[in-house]
C-alpha cells in the first residue's frame, strides 16, 4: 500500500493541464473550469499551490463570465450554476475575489431562485438540490445569502428528505451520497441541521463502507474513491464520521493510486483522472492524512481559507 | 473516469484516440460557432446531433437545440411538422441516453421536450420499461418515471404496484424500496381508500420486507425500509411530556446563600441561586414548538404567567426543542419564616404545541409545587458553589448509609411524580403485538444464522419493546427488562462488525446511560457526597458520579434534570449532546475524555449556573477536523452575526482570528474555575486569552488567576 505519492499527484495535476490532445481531455473541455477547481485545490492540500500561475487562471476565469454574471465551463460555452460555483471557489483559493463584480454575480444567482424556493442551475429550468447547495455556498461566500430567501430555500431542501434520512435531487428522489454532501452541506451553511436526523442518516451513511473499506454512494453499488468525499463530508457535518473504519478507507483510497504516474482513479486499477484525484486529495485530508492541509466539508476549500474569510480582519 | 482500466494505450489505440478527439474538437468548434451565431439551419442542427451522440454531457450542445427547436416552432403551424421537430429531439435524447445513461443534460432535454406537448406519454412508459429493465436503479430514470406518472396522472397506487412488481422481480432494488416508501407515506397519509387502516397495511408491509430481509440478510435493499416500519411502529405521533423539574409535589428549598440551620437538604429539591431565579424545565418525548405563555400557564406569585419567556434549550436557532425552559424571579426575602410558596403549572390545555412532524400535544395535564425562600445570610452572601477551589479526587467522595436515607425517600417521591401518570395508553395493542411478533421472528432468525441486521435489529426490536411498555408507566415502575440482552447484542456486534463497532458503542451508551439512570437502585450507586458538608459551602453536596462507565455519547438526560454537580470523567465521550438539558449543572467534570474541539463543548452555553468545569485530559487541539464545526452556532452557518465580540479579546500576542472557536464558546461563560491542561493546546498565551475571555475566574488549572 505504501504512502500517499504527493509529488507524483502534484507533477500529475500539472500534466493535465498541459494534456489537451488526447480524446478524454476533449470531452472534458466544456467543464475545465471543475477540473481547475479540483486540480487546483489538490494542489493547495498538497501545499503547492504556489506553483500556478495565478493572474493566468484569474484572468481565464473572467473571460467565461457572461453578461448575465454566470460562468461558463469554459470559454464561448453557456453560463450554468454549477461553473459558477467553481469560478467562485477558484478566485477564493487564489484570494481574488475582490475582481468580481460581487453585485451582477448575486444578481444571476438570486435570479434563478424559484417560487418554491428551489434553484434553476440556468435558464433551462432544470430543478435539483444540487444548485440549491451552490447558491447558497456561493452566496455565502460573497457574504450575500441576503439577497435570497434562505427559509424557502431550506424548506425546498426538507422536502427532499427521505425516509431513510437521506436527500434526493427533488421531492420523491432516492438518497445518495452526493445529493445528500448538497443538501447537508446548503443546511450546514444556513445553520439548519436540525432538519437532519442524524442517527438515522449517519447509520445510512457509514452503511456505505464496504468490505475493501471504500464507500459506495447508495446501498448494493460499487465504492468508489469520490464517494470518499461526499460520505465522509457529511458525516463529519453531522459528527457522525468517527461510525466508520478510517484506517481501512485510507488504505482502500490509497491503493487506488497511480504510483507510478500520479493520480487516483475511482477503485484499485482503474484509468486515474483529476476529478478522482481531488476527492481521494480531499478524502485523506478530512480523515486527517499527515502533511495535507485541512479541508472545509460543507464550503469544499481549505480551512485556512474559509477561515479567513469568515473570521479575518 | 468509471470503471475504465488503468492500462497504457497501445500505439494503434493511441492514434484512433487522437483522431478521435481531432473530430471531437472540430464538432465542438463548430457547435459554438454556430451557437453564437444564431445558425439553426439543418446542416448546423446534424451536426450538433452529432457531437450530442458522441457527447451527451456537451451542455451547451443541448441549449443550442432548445434554442432551435424554439426557433424552428416560432415560423411552423402544421402540427406534423411541429410533432416531427419534437420527435427528433426525442430520437436524440434516446440516442445519448443510451451512450450515457447518466447524462443530466439528455435527461432534462427530455422533460424539456414532454412539458411542449405532443408527446405520447405510453411511448414514455414504454421506453421506461425497457430503461428501467436495464438498469434498474437509476436514478435519473426512477425520477422521470415519477415526472412522466404525474403528467399524465397516474394513479399512486398504480405506481405502488409497479414497485411491488419490481421487488417481486428482484428484492435487491433498493431503488424500489425507496419509491415504496415515498408512494405508501403519501397513501397512508392522505388515507386513500385501501390505506386505511395504517395498522392493516404496515402489518402487510412488514410480510414483504420480511421475504428480503430472510432470503439474504447481508442485503441491504430492506434493511432501511424494515427500520422505518419499525419507527412507525415504536414511536408515538403524538408529543408527550416525559419529565419536569422541579418536579409534581416537591417542595422546593431555594437558598441565596449558605444553608443556615445544617440541615440535610434533598438534592433532588434544594438549589442554590445567586442570580435571584430558578428555572422550570420541561422535557418533551420529542423536539415540539409552541411552548409559550399561552400553550403553558405557570400560577405563582413570583410571576405573571404572561411575563415568563420560554426559551427552547438549543445550539441551534431553529424554535424547535425537546427541553424548554424558563426562569422564575425570587421574590426579596426579609421574614425567616420558610414559608412555602405553591406554583401551579398546567401545560397543553390551549392548542399550540406541535412536533416538528406536525402532530400536536394532546395529553393536557398539569402539575404542582411548592417553593420555600431561605434567607440570605449577609455575612456568607458571597458564599455558594464556586467559592471554594473543587477538587475532583476520590479521596473527595464518600457515601454511607445516611446517603440513602438522604436521597432514597426523593427518588421514590420522585418517581410518584411523573406528570403523565393519568393518561390514557398512547400505544394501541396492536403496537405492542407487532413488536413482540417481530423480536419471535428475529430470535428464529438468529438461531438459524449470524448475521448482523439480524442482531442490530433484534436490539432495536427489544430498545422499542421497552420504551413502548415505559411510555404509560413511571421510571421506576417500568423495568426495562430487556437492557442487559440489548448491552449485549451491542457489545457482540463491535466483534461481528468491527468497521462500525463505534456505532454499536455509542448505542451500547445510551442503553447503558439509560439503564443506570431510570433504576433507582443503580442510581443510587452513582450518588455520591463531596467533602463534609462542614467544609463547603453548598448545601447540596451530592455529586453523580457516571466516571469510568466507558460511555461515549449521553442520553436519559430527561432522568437527570435535578443535578447540580456531576462527574463524567473517565469516559470515552466525544460529544456532550443532550447536556444543555440539565439547567442546574454548577460543578462538571469532563476529564479524561475524547473531546476534541472546542465547539462540542457548545451545549456548555447554555447551562446559565455553571461555575467549575473541568476539561483536562482530552483531546482540544489535536485534530485539525472539527466535526462539530457546523453544529455550533457561528458565522460559518450564519447562526452568529458578524458583529460578536472577538475584538474585545485581541491582544498583541494572541491572534483572536484563530482561536474564533474558544471565544464563540466561552465568552457566555461564568466560571470561576477551569481546569484545562493535559489538552494539545494549553499553552501560557492561550492561558493568556482565557483569562480574558472569562473575567470571573478565580481558578485556571489549580491556580490562582490574578
Ligand atoms: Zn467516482
Amino acid at each position: 500500500m505504501g504512502e500517499l505519492e504527493m509529488e507524483k499527484h502534484v507533477l500529475y495535476i500539472l500534466s493535465v493541464e498541459k494534456k489537451k490532445d488526447d480524446f478524454e481531455s476533449v470531452v472534458m473541455e466544456h467543464l475545465r473550469i471543475n477540473g481547475a477547481y479540483w486540480g487546483l485545490t489538490t494542489l493547495d492540500l498538497l501545499g503547492k499551490l504556489g506553483t500556478v500561475d495565478s493572474d493566468e487562471v484569474v484572468s481565464w476565469i473572467l473571460k467565461c463570465q457572461h453578461d448575465s454574471g454566470g460562468f461558463g465551463g469554459n470559454i464561448g460555452h453557456d453560463p450554468h450554476i454549477l461553473y459558477t460555483l467553481s469560478a467562485v471557489q477558484i478566485l477564493a483559493l487564489l484570494n481574488n475575489l475582490d475582481v468580481l463584480d460581487v453585485d451582477k454575480l448575486t444578481n444571476y444567482i438570486s435570479g434563478l431562485q424559484n417560487e418554491d424556493g428551489s434553484f434553476s442551475g440556468d435558464v433551462w429550468g432544470e430543478v435539483d438540490t444540487r444548485f440549491s447547495y451552490i447558491a447558497i455556498c456561493c452566496l455565502s461566500i460573497l457574504h450575500r445569502l441576503d439577497r435570497i430567501n434562505v427559509e424557502k430555500a431550506v424548506n425546498y431542501i426538507v422536502s427532499c428528505k427521505n425516509l431513510d434520512g437521506g436527500f434526493g435531487c427533488t421531492p420523491g428522489g432516492e438518497s445518495h451520497a452526493g445529493q445528500i454532501f448538497c443538501c447537508v452541506g446548503a443546511l450546514a451553511i444556513t445553520g439548519s441541521l436540525h432538519h437532519v436526523d442524524k442517527d438515522l442518516l449517519g447509520w445510512w451513511l457509514c452503511e456505505r463502507q464496504v468490505k475493501s473499506g471504500g464507500l459506495n454512494g447508495r446501498p448494493e453499488k460499487l465504492p468508489d474513491v469520490c464517494y470518499s468525499w461526499w460520505v465522509l463530508s457529511s458525516l463529519i457535518m453531522i459528527d457522525r464520521v468517527h461510525w466508520i473504519d478510517k484506517e481501512k478507507l485510507v488504505r482502500f483510497i490509497l491503493d487506488c493510486q497511480d504510483k507510478e504516474n500520479g493520480g487516483i482513479s475511482d477503485r484499485p486499477d482503474d484509468a486515474v483522472d483529476v476529478f478522482h484525484t481531488y476527492f481521494g486529495v480531499a478524502g485523506l485530508s478530512l480523515l486527517e492524512y499527515p502533511g495535507l492541509k485541512a479541508i472545509d466539508p460543507a464550503y469544499a476549500l481549505p480551512v485556512d481559507i474559509i477561515n479567513r474569510i469568515f473570521f479575518g480582519r | 473516469m468509471h470503471g475504465r482500466p488503468r492500462k497504457p494505450l497501445k500505439p494503434e489505440e493511441g492514434a484512433a484516440s487522437f483522431a478521435k478527439a481531432a473530430n471531437l474538437r472540430t464538432l465542438q468548434a463548430q457547435l459554438l460557432h454556430n451557437h453564437h451565431h444564431k445558425i439553426y439551419i439543418k446542416d448546423a442542427l446534424d451536426l450538433s446531433s452529432k457531437l450530442l451522440e458522441i457527447n451527451p454531457e456537451a451542455y451547451t450542445a443541448w441549449n443550442y437545440r432548445k434554442l432551435a427547436v424554439e426557433h424552428n416552432l416560432r415560423s411552423e403551424t402544421d402540427p406534423d411538422s411541429i410533432k416531427a421537430i419534437l420527435s427528433e429531439e426525442l430520437r436524440l435524447v434516446e440516442s445519448a441516453l443510451r451512450r450515457n445513461f447518466k447524462s443530466y443534460g439528455a435527461w432534462h432535454h427530455r422533460k424539456w421536450v414532454l412539458s411542449k406537448g405532443n408527446s405520447s406519454l405510453d411511448h414514455e412508459f414504454r421506453l421506461l420499461d425497457q430503461f428501467q429493465k436495464a438498469d434498474s436503479r437509476n436514478f435519473h430514470a426512477w425520477n422521470y418515471r415519477r415526472f412522466v406518472a404525474a403528467l399524465k396522472n397516474v394513479s399512486e397506487e398504480e405506481e405502488l404496484k409497479f414497485t411491488t412488481d419490481m421487488i417481486n422481480t428482484n428484492f435487491s432494488n433498493y431503488s424500489a424500496w425507496h419509491n415504496r416508501s415515498v408512494l405508501l407515506s403519501h397513501l397512508l397519509k392522505q388515507r386513500v381508500q385501501g390505506y386505511f387502516p395504517r395498522e392493516k397495511v404496515l402489518t402487510e408491509e412488514y410480510d414483504l420486507v420480511h421475504q428480503a430481509l430472510f432470503t439474504d440478510p447481508d442485503d441491504q435493499s430492506g434493511w432501511f425500509y424494515h427500520l422505518w416500519l419499525l419507527d412507525q411502529t415504536v414511536k408515538p405521533d403524538a408529543p408527550l411530556l416525559v419529565s419536569s423539574w422541579p418536579v409534581h409535589g416537591s417542595d422546593l428549598i431555594i437558598s441565596l446563600g449558605r444553608n443556615l440551620d445544617g440541615r440535610a437538604l434533598s438534592p433532588f429539591t434544594s438549589f442554590h441561586s445567586d442570580t435571584g431565579e430558578f428555572p422550570l424545565i420541561l422535557y418533551f418525548n420529542q423536539a415540539v414548538e409552541g411552548v409559550d405563555s399561552s400553550t403553558v400557564t405557570v400560577e405563582s406569585v413570583f410571576d405573571k404567567n404572561a411575563d415568563l419567556m420560554w426559551r427552547p434549550l438549543l445550539t441551534n436557532n431553529s424554535g424547535n426543542a425537546q427541553v424548554w425552559v424558563t426562569y422564575l424571579k425570587l421574590p426579596d426575602v426579609k421574614d425567616h419564616s420558610l414559608k412555602a410558596y405553591p406554583v401551579g403549572v398546567s401545560i397543553g390545555h390551549t392548542q399550540g404545541i406541535i412536533s416538528s412532524g406536525g402532530s400536536h400535544y394532546s395529553h393536557p395535564s398539569q402539575f404542582e409545587f411548592t417553593v420555600s425562600l431561605q434567607p440570605i445570610d449577609s455575612e456568607h452572601a458571597e458564599r455558594g458553589p464556586g467559592t471554594e477551589m473543587v477538587v475532583w479526587k476520590d479521596g473527595n467522595f464518600h457515601t454511607n448509609k445516611t446517603i440513602l436515607q438522604d436521597v432514597s425517600p426523593t427518588i421514590d417521591y420522585f418517581d410518584q411524580l411523573r406528570i403523565e401518570k393519568d393518561i390514557e395508553p398512547t400505544t394501541s395493542m396492536w403496537h405492542a403485538k407487532t413488536v413482540a411478533n417481530e423480536i419471535v421472528l428475529f430470535r428464529e432468525l438468529l438461531s438459524e444464522i449470524n448475521c448482523k441486521i439480524g442482531k442490530l435489529t433484534l436490539a432495536r426490536l427489544l430498545i422499542g419493546h421497552d420504551s413502548i411498555m415505559s411510555y404509560n408507566k413511571t421510571p421506576y415502575s417500568y423495568k426495562r427488562v430487556y437492557s442487559q440482552e440489548v448491552l449485549e447484542l451491542l457489545s457482540d456486534l463491535m466483534k461481528l462488525d468491527p468497521s462500525h463497532s463505534r456505532y454499536y458503542k455509542d448505542e451500547h451508551s445510551l442503553v447503558l446511560m439509560c439503564q443506570v439512570t431510570s433504576n433507582k437502585e443503580l442510581l443510587l450507586r452513582h450518588c455520591w457526597y463531596y467533602k463534609e458538608s462542614t467544609s463547603w459551602s453548598i448545601h447540596n453536596s451530592i455529586c453523580l458520579r457516571l466516571n469510568n462507565l466507558s460511555l461515549s455519547r449521553i442520553g436519559s438526560v430527561e432522568n437527570l434534570l435535578w443535578v447540580q454537580m456531576l462527574d463524567l470523567s473517565h469516559n470515552e465521550l466525544r460529544s456532550i449532546e443532550g447536556l444543555e438539558g440539565m439547567q442546574l449543572l454548577s460543578c462538571l467534570n469532563l476529564s479524561n475524555n475524547k473531546l476534541s474541539s472546542f465547539t462540542a463543548l457548545e451545549p456548555l452555553r447554555l447551562l446559565k449556573s455553571l461555575k467549575v468545569l473541568d476539561i483536562s485530559y482530552n483531546e482540544l487541539g489535536a485534530h485539525s477536523i472539527d466535526t462539530t464545526r457546523y453544529l455550533c452556532s457561528s458565522p460559518l452557518s450564519h447562526t452568529v452575526g458578524s458583529d460578536w465580540d472577538v475584538d474585545k479579546c485581541e491582544t498583541d500576542d494572541v491572534k483572536v482570528t484563530n482561536y474564533w472557536d474558544v471565544v464563540l464558546i466561552f465568552r457566555g461563560l461564568h466560571l470561576t474555575q477551569l481546569d484545562i491542561v493535559g489538552n494539545a493546546i494549553s499553552d501560557d498565551k492561550f492561558k493568556l486569552l482565557l483569562a480574558k475571555v472569562l473575567p470571573s475566574l478565580k481558578w485556571l488549572d489549580g491556580e490562582d488567576v490574578c
